[in-house]
């Protein structure tokens, strides 16, 4: 059998975080009831006219600057023209000619080493409506909530080469982005959304074979099952003598097959040209340095600093900087309780058993810093034991309890009375004679039976270290 | 007051402040001229006769208490069709709008309303102001008030028509290749198309958004200047809307043309032009040299291409921007069809007229992949040169005069046969949007066959105040002279 190589190029689309639309000022806020988020200009009313937002100018520069791309100064809007109920213009407001994007790259990691992955451009567009069927009524219905929410194409070059390379390119871009602060990048939601250019050569091939378009990917691993899937039905095709055609096709993740959607003979001309109700938009020099200015820490470097400042391991940092959000509440906490070795271990442990008890996801954390912060100063001062304050971190994580507040209603609180420790464990030991005796006879582990009643006796209040010490002294007493 | 409807907007302003008449009175004098010869002139798609008599009551109380004060306060308007009033029935002429009532008004009818204005309606128009002659409306043909067998002109003729008939006292009108001022010119009426962005478009159903520029059209250029005041703006809501050093046009209404330089490009008095327009045109130009101003012949290179590139653009930028009518949202929506494309195309089919359809095809396919460098991008080029060509000719002169049309009013049915004649037509009026200048069309007179000539006077970008003072000295000459 012959040798494949795959080939395969991403275009990505981003929907941006901006409070209002792009050429409206309409909410770009998820759900509210149909068509409620709407104006004459997101419906495409006659006579009214579109104004660009510039917070959407300068998520998409921040985006390119981030990916290493140039900044097209002088950069236009143009017109794409088609026909869908859900385009109430039947034209969409994107960028053809002059995108604010060009030539940019990431570097990528996967077990074959570092890569960069080229980006050929990225383009501001508008997003369109949603297009309900009511089965029930037999008749199709229009939301035009989401039209005209922002969104960015990224479109990288054909660089990639495998499942990996693709999940490891779209895992940096989010973490960019998210990063920026440009989008939450939820794939689930269709905040991200990728389509994948895929085809098949042999490898050491001079000339790319014919590619694919795959649509509807909503998720990491529904990417990765389609682009095995659509790489083995090319070969296949190859394989009997079989030509792939240019094609766009719909996957679907529960059969784990992709369909024709449409071939390149029924592609639409889109008829661009340059958009005439906005004019050019003219990115200073000054307006750039501006934005990169402004430019956030991202991972590379967030992970760096880390190693610099704070001493705690490789790996407890790529997870802590894995997500924007969990570096954000472990600098937040950092930066109140100033013990990063202990912060780390309870956002690396008992945070991350829980989401994963829980099946939540990290974006889904919700505690205050300054509740973990001063949970953390109480096992230190010794006001709880670690056992009470795994408990209390629990409430903290699922409702962000105020620790001190809980503590004292539940009465957890570690009691540090020795006298009244003393003569616990004086009690205890003088109703266990066996435990003494074997104790005496150098069985050590009797010890642990006289601490663990004490523990229960004190309901588990009581410091651990001097419950230790008490009952060693009391018990080499005998 | 047995004369009310011969006064101009300013004049009947200035009565209603005095207390000499009311708006109540002005517009109950114009709603009887509709309907003593609406019938035959049909210069409206809709008379808001209950929502006039509203408005004038409401605009009176509000000029006798002092609220307002401005020069147009309680004078009737007629605004096109193709402006957005809010709930108030807006169809461009065409089928496909039949129905519309928007939810909000354009900008400039916001303007006069706030100015105190009153609307009695909305004028008819070529559809989706495509064409030269009014012809092209759905809801019938628009006559010329001073010969009813012949055209009012357009694409703005019922807002022309409805001023020289009396049916109103002033209009807007949108000017895309001349339409305000070949109409303006055939009705004899008074007309501004103003530089590219002074006016915002937001509310004005767009033809060729690059080009489109609403105006004022009125009885003389007083009134013309007070509009423009009253309309200018700079617009958040328009991007293309421009922030001007100025927006008093009216300080421009003075009788001083000494030393101003009038060119006269050779290729507008060439052939195709009536003897009879080009001797009334020629006069207008030795009348402002004997007041001073200094008159020569130029070359305006370019001129044979504005034609061409104009339809180009404009059908290019129309066939996109009426994309949007298709049965979905709001307007016209065939009863009977198959499926989704059958709606799109049953529905677009019979909502739009010969000539819309016409020109959204020739649009369609100039921007058509393998066209678009030949054809589009071509006319964009020549686009360019046309304004460079203008710049050049603006470093010398302060005005460049000329025709407004190659004829008077053409007769009713003349046109729509020869289209390339008709577009022809607008030869001397294109390249003025193509460039983004500003330019007037008045009266010069009559031909012998009782039409009225108009001339234009075209100044340069953001220089409405030369031509409007220009226009202002020879009008008052030639009321001088009549009296």
């Amino acid at each position: 059998m012959k040798q494949y190589e795959t080939v395969i190029g991403l275009e990505v689309h981003v929907e941006l975080a901006t409070k209002t639309k792009i050429f409206c000022s309409c909410s770009t806020e998820f759900g509210g009831a149909p068509n409620t988020h709407t104006c004459p200009v997101c419906t495409g009313m006659p006579g009214s006219l579109p104004v660009l937002n510039k917070q959407v100018v300068e998520y998409a520069m921040a985006v390119g600057i981030a990916t290493n791309c140039k900044i097209t100064q002088y950069c236009k809007f143009d017109r794409k023209n088609y026909f869908y109920p859900d385009n109430p213009q039947n034209y969409q407001i994107s960028q053809l000619y002059l995108p604010i994007c060009r030539d940019g790259g990431i570097e990528i990691e996967t077990a074959a080493g570092k890569k960069v992955i080229g980006i050929h451009e990225i383009h501001m567009e508008e997003d369109a409506g949603k297009l309900i069927h009511d089965e029930w009524e037999d008749c199709s219905l229009v939301d035009y909530n989401r039209s005209g929410v922002p969104l960015i194409e990224i479109v990288s070059e054909p660089d990639m080469r495998s499942a990996e390379e693709v999940i490891a390119y779209l895992e940096k871009l989010r973490l960019i982005i998210q990063y920026l602060g440009a989008s939450d990048c939820k794939l689930q939601e269709g905040s991200m959304r990728a389509d994948v250019n895929l085809s098949i050569m042999e490898v050491g091939a001079k000339e790319f074979g014919t590619r694919t378009e795959m649509k509807n990917l909503n998720s990491f691993k529904a990417i990765a099952r389609a682009i095995e899937g659509e790489r083995q039905r090319q070969i296949e095709l190859l394989e009997e003598g079989k030509p792939v055609i240019q094609e766009t096709r719909r996957w679907d993740d529960n059969k784990e097959y992709s369909y024709a959607m449409r071939s390149k003979e029924d592609a639409q001309d889109y008829r661009y040209f340059p958009e005439p109700d906005l004019v050019p938009i003219v990115i200073s020099d000054e307006w750039l340095k501006e934005v990169k200015d402004r430019q956030p820490e991202l991972r590379d470097e967030k992970m760096i600093r880390y190693k610099e400042e704070y001493d705690i391991p490789d790996y407890d940092i790529s997870i802590l900087t894995g997500s924007k959000h969990l570096s954000d509440i472990f600098e937040e906490t950092v930066a109140i309780c100033n013990n990063p070795k202990k912060v780390s271990n309870w956002l690396m442990v008992e945070t991350l058993r829980l989401l994963k008890e829980k099946e939540m996801e990290v974006d889904d954390l919700r505690f205050s810093p300054k509740h973990l912060a001063k949970l953390i100063e109480m096992v230190e001062s010794k006001a709880i034991n670690g056992t009470v304050a795994k408990e209390v971190f629990e409430h903290i994580f699922m409702e962000d309890v105020e620790p001190e507040q809980y503590v004292e209603e539940k009465g957890l609180k570690t009691v540090n009375d020795e006298g009244a420790l003393r003569s616990t464990i004086a009690a205890i030991i003088e109703e266990s004679p066996q435990s003494v005796a074997d104790y005496k006879a150098g069985k050590t582990k009797a010890m642990g039976f006289i601490v663990g009643q004490t523990m229960k006796e004190m309901k588990g209040k009581a410091d651990p270290a001097m419950v230790n010490a008490v009952v060693k002294e009391l018990m080499d007493l005998q | 007051m047995d004369n009310i409807l011969e006064l101009t907007a300013v004049e009947l302003a200035k009565k209603i402040k005095a207390g000499e008449t009311t708006s109540v009175e002005a517009t109950e004098a114009v709603l009887m001229q509709i309907k003593e010869i609406e019938s035959e002139i049909n210069c409206y798609v809709t008379v808001d006769e209950e929502g006039a008599r509203r408005r004038a009551l409401q605009v009176q109380r509000q000029i006798d208490d002092g609220t307002l004060t401005g020069p147009l306060a309680g004078v009737p308007v007629a605004i096109k069709d193709n402006m957005c009033t809010k709930d108030m029935l807006t169809t461009c002429s065409s089928r496909i709008l039949e129905n519309f009532i928007p939810t909000y008004s354009a900008e400039a009818v916001l303007r006069l309303e706030a100015a105190g204005a009153v609307i009695i309606g909305k004028t008819n128009m070529d559809e989706f102001a495509m064409g030269s002659t009014t012809e092209t409306s759905y809801f019938g043909v628009t006559k010329n008030p001073w010969n009813k067998e012949h055209v009012p002109g357009g694409s703005s003729g019922g807002s022309c028509a409805a001023v020289a008939a009396k049916e109103t006292y002033f209009s807007l009108g949108s000017d895309t290749g001349g339409s305000i001022r070949q109409p303006s010119s055939f009705c004899g009426v008074t007309g501004i198309k103003p530089t590219y962005g002074t006016v915002s478009r937001y509310g004005l159903i767009a033809y060729g958004s690059s080009l489109d520029q609403i105006g004022p059209v009125a009885k003389d250029v007083t009134d013309c200047a007070t509009i423009l005041e009253a309309i200018a703006s700079y617009d958040s809501k328009d991007s293309t809307s421009v922030k001007r050093e100025d927006y008093d046009f009216v300080s421009a209404l003075t009788e001083d043309v000494k030393g101003l330089k009038i060119g006269l490009p050779k290729g507008y008095f060439a052939e195709g032009l009536e003897e009879e327009v080009k001797q009334a045109v020629l006069k207008v130009a030795d009348e402002l040299e004997k007041k001073g101003a200094i008159v020569e012949w130029f070359d305006l290179p370019l001129v044979e291409y504005a034609i061409p590139a104009y339809y180009v653009i404009a059908s290019a930028e129309a066939s996109s921007n009426l994309a949007r009518f298709d049965g979905v949202k709001y307007g016209y929506r065939i009863e009977n069809f198959d499926g989704l494309h059958g709606m799109y195309k049953k529905t677009r089919s019979h909502g739009f007229g010969a000539e819309v359809k016409r020109r959204i095809m020739l649009g369609s396919f100039v921007l058509s992949s393998g066209y678009y460098d030949a054809y589009y991008l071509k006319a964009l080029k020549t686009k360019a040169l046309i304004k460079k060509a203008f710049d050049e000719a603006f470093k010398i002169y302060d005005i460049i005069l000329g025709p407004v049309a190659p004829t008077t009013a053409p007769k009713l049915g003349a046109s729509l046969a020869d289209p390339i004649k008709m577009y022809l037509g607008d030869i001397y009026t294109i390249s003025v949007n193509l460039a983004g200048l500003p330019a007037m069309s008045l009266p010069c007179g009559m031909d012998s066959k009782g039409l009225p000539i108009g001339v234009q006077l075209i100044g340069d970008c953001f220089d409405e105040k030369t031509i409007i003072r220009a226009a202002y000295t020879y009008e008052k000459s030639r009321e001088n002279k009549e009296a």
